[in-house]
């Protein structure tokens, strides 16, 4: 790493004692590059054991990485965090503007502990943090306290304002931080965290040069990264119709989960395809910063008020193909408008729409089969397709009357724990489930991925490329699994959209790593990043995760999925190798 | 030529000719640029991209105190760092806002319509254009 890179720079901040500090952690960004390497290290060494995810002693940590602002789509925050989800590793990737202002604000992390007494938001420059009074933001949603920030600060088109609505205020535990108006941490909670801390938002800001070794191959580096990105057809794709363009092939496939996965196919996905949104929709586009490609597609939904004759609002509302599936297939929803009205509202209260779809359509079915009424529910009606009462139910789970509400509040395995129908409360890991059924890679991914997350490993793209044409041993299969986990360590690292994953191969990674005066190979980086997989295994082990105790959804083995020989036996003996291989690697690292 | 910014509806906000124009100064980063992108109050609005519009009697040049700012044949201006104080006249007087600031080195940072930007915005917002061909359409 080059000398005079503020990469090397970590701001810490107290909210307890209103403080901060900046010291030189060259060590860290040296032995694991940045984000989420760097940003796991900073978990082992700021959050304590058995710490609750809600109190003061857990850390918010956000980390950048060496081609932040040097390269394009090196354009991800990774947040680190103890999820109050699933009470394990915390970690969530956000684009927007986050990644390149807190690099030209002169950090490669920015670590947040304590908590304040009254709501606060914090103002970070270069060398400068401001503890600002949000007493007036609290109880605001997501637009409106965007809204108001970029009013009082300074420092248009170089800042991110990243802020949690009402969900994280009501410590909802999947609540989201949203950074400029449509991008989130959104998976595992970080919005919670900051409610608990008081924390109502955080902006960002900087305009610094960076060095690199060499400027003449700099420059010659960079046209030729900005030319694949810009000719690669992958993000042509992502541009055009944006990753709501899954939704008709996955639904062809067999794979698209609908209606609390009691099926994998949906008769109304023509209603809610990217193709739909694009022709009758689409408003907007928009880029991360220093991402030429500009997968954000924002539709615009125009509805009359009902009072008024020629009077409307016209509502901006981003839509992308994780929300589809489980605000729409996963809802019975077939309607696009139906989508948005919903989506418009989620976004607003500020929760991780993935997991509220999934919630919402466990408590659907539990409805539909009798385990719960009425009474728990207050009088709306669960029903699919029904898009008015989930909006209710949407807004009943950040004001919580009462107790089911509450437990909705929490996540899906633990309303299911109390309700029951547990066999159809589909998370793995305590996290809700992605919008794939399409084989065992995509739920193998889900159940070993250290966020169990469909972008760990990209086990869905398993399904479809490889096991659709051939069977194969659950032993291959997990080391497929795990060997794609260890490289996305590489990449997200680097904080490398994964869209762009097709483009930062090995070879070239590491010369763009020389320009930032990284001297590392390709075996190198592949030593790395099994490091890093291994360290946030010792994390989650450290906290009481054990992939052989995994609670397996029997929905999952019911609904056939296109790989007709998926079954539980299957999962199991996987799981079971998995488990054992993930322990000897940590074994034989020391 | 100048620059002109040709389509600003087509803008998605990425930034790519900001960095740019910072690389062709030198500098990796955006200390150096010349040019702004940001949303008009808000993303789902769209965006505002700043450049000097080469004005043909530049404001920025007629307040500059020690001459760092000329103004250039065919509109435009032309600097000059080892003259400049520093002092962010020009920078307020140009009421367009693009008059950009290095704070490294405490000095305007001036677009030259170079055009560098323009080949690597990925949907044509910017172009380079004639001034002729621009006073012909007025
Ligand atoms: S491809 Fe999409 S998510 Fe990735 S950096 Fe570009 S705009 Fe952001
Ligand atoms: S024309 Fe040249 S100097 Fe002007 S903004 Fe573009 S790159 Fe910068
Ligand atoms: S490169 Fe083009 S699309 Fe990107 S911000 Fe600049 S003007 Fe807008």
């Amino acid at each position: 790493m080059l000398n005079n890179d503020p990469l090397e720079n970590i701001l810490y901040i107290d909210l307890s004692k209103r403080m901060f500090k900046v010291e030189k952690r060259r060590d860290l960004f040296e032995k694991y590059m940045g984000g989420a390497g760097v940003a796991t290290a900073l978990l082992h060494e700021e959050c304590p054991e058995d710490c609750d995810p809600l109190g003061p002693d857990n850390p918010i940590i956000f980390a950048v990485g060496p081609l932040t602002a040097l390269f394009p789509l090196a354009s991800k925050t990774v947040a680190m965090f103890k999820s109050p989800l699933t009470g394990n590793l915390g970690e969530s990737h956000c684009g927007g503007r986050s990644a390149v202002a807190i690099r030209m604000a002169g950090y490669g992390a920015i670590v947040i502990k304590g908590a304040s007494s009254m709501p606060v938001y914090l103002s970070i420059a270069s060398n400068q943090v401001y503890f600002r009074d949000a007493s007036s933001l609290w109880g605001m949603g997501n637009f409106a306290t965007g809204r108001i920030i970029r009013e009082n600060e300074t420092g248009a088109g170089l800042r991110a304002i990243m802020r949690i609505g009402r969900a994280g205020e009501k410590l909802v535990s999947y609540a989201c931080v949203t950074s400029e108006t449509f991008r989130h941490f959104g998976r595992l909670g970080l919005g919670a965290v900051f409610g608990s801390k008081k924390l109502k938002a955080i902006v960002v800001s900087g305009k610094s040069s960076l060095p690199v070794s060499d400027k003449k191959i700099y420059k010659k580096i960079y046209d030729e990264v900005y030319k694949a990105a810009v000719d690669s057809p992958v993000m042509k794709k992502y541009h055009d119709l944006g990753t709501a363009e899954n939704i008709m092939p996955l639904n062809d496939f067999g794979g698209l989960p609908t209606r609390n996965l009691k099926e994998a196919r949906f008769e109304g996905a023509s209603g809610i395809s990217g193709e739909t949104f694009a022709e009758q929709y689409l408003g907007r586009r928009l880029a991360c910063s220093h991402c030429p490609v500009g997968c954000i597609h924002i539709a615009a939904l125009r509805e009359p008020y009902e009072d008024e004759a020629y009077f409307y609002k016209t509502s901006m509302i981003s839509y992308d193909y994780e929300s589809i599936y489980s605000l729409g297939s996963m809802l019975g929803i077939s309607s696009a408008s139906d989508f948005l009205k919903l989506m418009d509202k989620v976004e607003a209260l500020g929760m991780d729409s993935m997991s509220l779809g999934v919630i919402l359509a466990w408590a659907t079915e539990a409805r539909e089969r009798g385990l719960i009424s009425e009474k728990e529910t207050g009088g709306t009606k669960l029903e699919w397709g029904n898009v008015k009462e989930y909006m209710k139910v949407a807004g009943y789970i950040v004001s919580q009357p009462n107790d089911f509400y509450k437990a909705l509040a929490r996540g899906v395995e633990h309303a299911a724990s109390i309700y029951g129908g547990e066999n159809y409360a589909l998370a793995f890991g305590g996290n809700e489930m992605p919008g794939y059924h399409t084989g065992p890679g995509t739920h193998l991914g889900a159940f070993i991925g250290a966020r169990h997350s469909h972008l760990d490993n990209g086990g869905y793209g398993i399904d479809q490329k490889t096991l659709v044409n051939r069977k194969m041993k659950p032993e291959e299969l997990i080391d497929i699994l795990l060997e794609e986990e260890r490289w996305r360590q590489v990449l997200s690292s680097l904080v490398v959209c994964f869209f762009a994953r097709g483009i930062y191969s090995p070879e070239l990674v590491t010369r763009l790593l020389g320009i930032a005066g990284f001297d590392l190979s390709t075996d190198d980086l592949q030593r790395i990043g099994r490091e890093i997989h291994n360290e946030k295994y010792r994390f989650k082990i450290r906290e009481g995760f054990a992939v052989d105790t995994l609670r397996l959804p029997e929905r999952i083995f019911e609904t056939p999925s296109p790989i007709n020989w998926l079954n539980e036996r299957y999962i199991k003996d996987a799981l079971k190798y998995a488990h054992k291989t993930i322990l000897k690697e940590l074994d034989a690292e020391h | 030529m100048r620059l002109a910014v040709l389509e600003t509806e087509k803008c998605i906000g990425c930034q790519s000719c900001m960095f740019a124009c910072s690389r062709i100064h030198g500098e990796a980063g955006l200390s150096a640029s010349c040019i702004g992108v940001r949303s008009i109050g808000g993303m789902e609005r769209g965006f505002t991209v700043i450049v000097c519009k080469a004005c043909e009697d530049p404001p920025c040049a007629k307040v500059c105190p020690t001459q760092a700012l000329t103004s250039r044949k065919g509109g435009g201006i032309h600097f000059d760092a080892d003259k400049c104080i520093g002092c962010g006249h020009c920078r307020d007087a140009c009421i367009i806002g693009a008059v950009f600031w290095d704070d490294e080195t405490n000095k305007p940072m001036i677009c030259v319509h170079c055009g560098y930007c323009a080949g690597f915005c990925p949907h044509g917002v910017l172009g380079l254009q004639k001034r002729e061909a621009e006073d012909a359409e007025q």
